[in-house]
């Protein structure tokens, strides 16, 4: 049992750092806040965090699979964009218009994965060049910003349950334990991370590869969408802009890393991308209490970004070997 | 060079030299057909596609993005990458100009200031992945989002007010004698400086060494992380020069002036046949890569395609050619 134990703490290291780092840093915000720790503070941290949080876990997918996704933040915009279309009006029309979005996003991840599979494309030049394709249809469907989207649909997403708890953590719970659980507990879940560590092992071992890569970019692109609809849910529009779609894959790919998923693929989880996500938001809030300038804020954020990444080089410690440097 | 030459860091690079020599890398002849062939279609809309004017016009809007690649087509041939390209872009043009504005010597020393900027930078991001060994990835994300955020502390937050200099408008927007745009001069040394070291120094021959296989390289005897520092810091400074020239284009730097250059950058750099995990690539390829890119904005915006229209175009050509000639082996090879 014990072994056990100590193998279980070294594959969820990462998690774990993330997890507690993050608790640290809203306690701080939280005790520092005006209005102390209530529903409403909660609500607004969650609303914000929650978008980030479902890119991040959409980044972690391809991640593991040692890809990267640099069109995750162009499907959750185009996402966007599609659902302040079809999500607006009544309630039963507005369902299946969420239902299309899903399966829109979750063709974007398809044909990245295609295409990556069978064109045999290196999955970064791959997402660039879908993320310009994607980024245009938005554009197409908005070209200037506007839409609805159903009121009561938005309410539930972002409001309170019982009065306290944030609705959108709840979405968030639900994803990890509908989507991330049963994912990381199949066959194509453990050949992900068997892709990750070595593809030509995994090739060898007679592991699914095209499915598992199939599935991973497939589910990518369906948590994309889902960020893309909450976003939606919070400004009641949908808008086709550059900036946020480049600034959303540039910060999932912070998130992921100080969750504690490797780059270099095969270890890590979406649940450390998550609180990697969350964390990142909150330095943002921390600077808003302690009322720093807001000019200085993107150095700060800058700033403790560079120190979580560096951190990453403490392993060199443990090295004995010059060689181990050059994997 | 004749000890080096019995290495094996010198085995792997020279039968890609040698390669190049004897025939032309089929990438590099496919990105310069695809330039002709959007030339061609272009001209069946309008004739003025094909005139002098047009071209040069072109090449000098090409040479600023030609000036970034470079750099961005060296750090990638070390299989790494750099996406600390926008805000380099930005803190090059923004130092440039703010030195304009200190009086007559800021204004003489406005470009080397710039491109210092940018060289620090980049410095940065070398030690961070040849001493600190974090992913390349990581890093220059984070020194994008420093540089950032050191942009928004120094200029308070909007586009700076400062004009660049007129050493600085010269070279963006001059023209020699012969009308040939000074930016594209400019772009032709570079371009000449960076085949040299590529191909006939024991720097360029690390470079592929070190992408092809840094542990072999280190085991060569290459100095693995003196060359990793300094590509990363002539990718930097070369970045803050193209915000230099751009800047001078413009009269004045802009936050995010840099944005619209980070992917072109990687995909003139892909488009030109050099290998995205690195230790592959010709210094031609990336100038047919650059120049395809420019050709493929221009065309789609003269013949008024809407904005949307263009973006997928734009996507759909970059896939369309690499599936062409830049697909990977097959598990089986």
């Amino acid at each position: 049992m014990m072994g056990d134990a100590r193998y279980w703490l070294r594959e969820h290291r990462g998690t774990l750092a993330a997890f507690v780092a993050f608790v640290a840093m809203f306690a701080l915000y939280a005790a520092n806040h005006s209005a102390g720790l209530n529903a409403n503070v909660a609500q607004t941290a969650a609303n914000k965090g929650v978008v980030l949080a479902i890119v991040a876990m959409a980044q972690t997918l391809v991640v593991l699979t040692s890809g990267i996704d640099l069109s995750v933040g162009m499907v959750m915009v185009l996402a966007n964009c599609l659902a302040s279309h079809i999500a607006a009006g009544e309630a039963g029309v507005a369902t299946v218009g969420v239902l299309g979005v899903l399966a829109v996003g979750a063709a974007c991840g398809a044909i990245n994965g295609m295409i990556v599979i069978f064109g045999r494309l290196q999955p970064i030049v791959t997402t660039i060049a879908t993320g310009a394709v994607y980024y245009g249809v938005a554009l197409a469907l908005r070209p200037v910003p506007g839409g609805d989207v159903n009121a009561a649909l938005a309410d539930a997403a972002t409001g309170q349950i019982a009065g306290m708890v944030p609705s959108s953590l709840l979405l968030l719970a639900a994803l990890v334990v509908l989507v991330w659980w049963p994912f990381r507990r199949s066959v194509v879940g453990r050949a992900v991370y068997a892709i990750g560590s070595s593809e030509i092992a995994a090739y060898m071992s007679g592991m699914p590869i095209r499915r598992a890569k199939f599935v991973a970019y497939t589910l990518s692109g369906l948590l994309a969408s889902v960020a893309g609809l909450f976003i939606t849910f919070v400004t009641y529009s949908g808008e086709a802009s550059v900036a946020t779609g480049g600034t959303y894959t540039l910060y999932s790919i912070a998130a992921v890393v100080l969750g504690g998923v490797s780059l270099f693929g095969g270890s890590g989880s979406a649940v450390g991308a998550i609180f990697g996500a969350l964390m990142f938001r909150t330095i943002g809030d921390l600077l808003f209490v302690f009322n720093v300038e807001p000019l200085w804020q993107p150095l700060f954020q800058g700033g403790v970004l560079m120190a979580a990444v560096c951190l990453g080089s403490l392993r060199l410690v443990r090295i004995r070997n010059r060689l181990e440097l050059y994997g | 060079m004749a000890d080096a030459r019995s290495s094996g860091v010198d085995t792997a690079s020279r039968s890609v030299a040698a390669n190049s020599r004897r025939r032309i890398d089929p990438a590099v002849a496919w990105a310069f057909g695809c330039v002709g062939l959007v030339l061609v279609l272009g001209s069946l809309y309008s004739r003025s596609f094909l005139s002098p004017e047009y071209l040069l016009q072109q090449l000098k809007v090409a040479s600023f993005l030609g000036v970034i690649s470079t750099g961005a087509m060296i750090v990638i041939l070390l299989g790494q990458i750099d996406l600390s390209v926008p805000w380099v872009v930005a803190v090059g043009g923004m130092m440039a100009t703010a030195a304009t504005g200190w009086g007559p010597l800021g204004e003489a020393i406005a470009i080397p200031v710039g491109v210092g900027c940018g060289i620090l930078l980049g410095l940065v991001n070398g030690l961070g992945v040849a001493v600190l060994r974090l992913p390349s990835m990581v890093v220059t994300l984070a020194v994008n989002a420093v540089a950032q955020g050191l942009m928004v502390v120094h200029t308070g937050g909007f586009s700076p007010q400062a004009s660049s200099s007129p050493a600085m408008r010269f070279l963006a927007t001059g023209d020699t004698l012969l009308g040939i745009p000074n930016a594209l001069v400019v772009w032709a040394i570079i371009g000449a400086c960076a085949i040299f070291l590529l191909t006939r120094t024991t720097f360029g021959r690390s470079v592929y060494a070190i992408g092809n296989r840094e542990r072999a390289a280190y085991l060569s005897g290459a100095r693995t992380g003196a060359v990793v520092i300094a590509a990363f810091a002539i990718a930097g400074g070369l970045s803050a020069f193209g915000g230099v020239l751009l800047a001078g284009y413009a009269s004045k730097a802009a936050q995010a002036m840099g944005d619209p250059y980070l992917l072109p950058a990687i995909a003139a750099v892909v488009l030109g046949g050099t290998s995205i995990l690195g230790g592959r690539g010709n210094y031609l390829g990336t100038v047919a890569g650059v120049i395809l890119i420019t050709l493929l904005q221009s065309i789609l915006s003269v013949m008024q395609i809407e904005e949307f229209g263009r973006h997928v175009i734009y996507g759909v050509v970059i896939l369309v050619m690499l599936l062409i000639y830049g697909r990977g082996r097959k598990y089986s090879e």
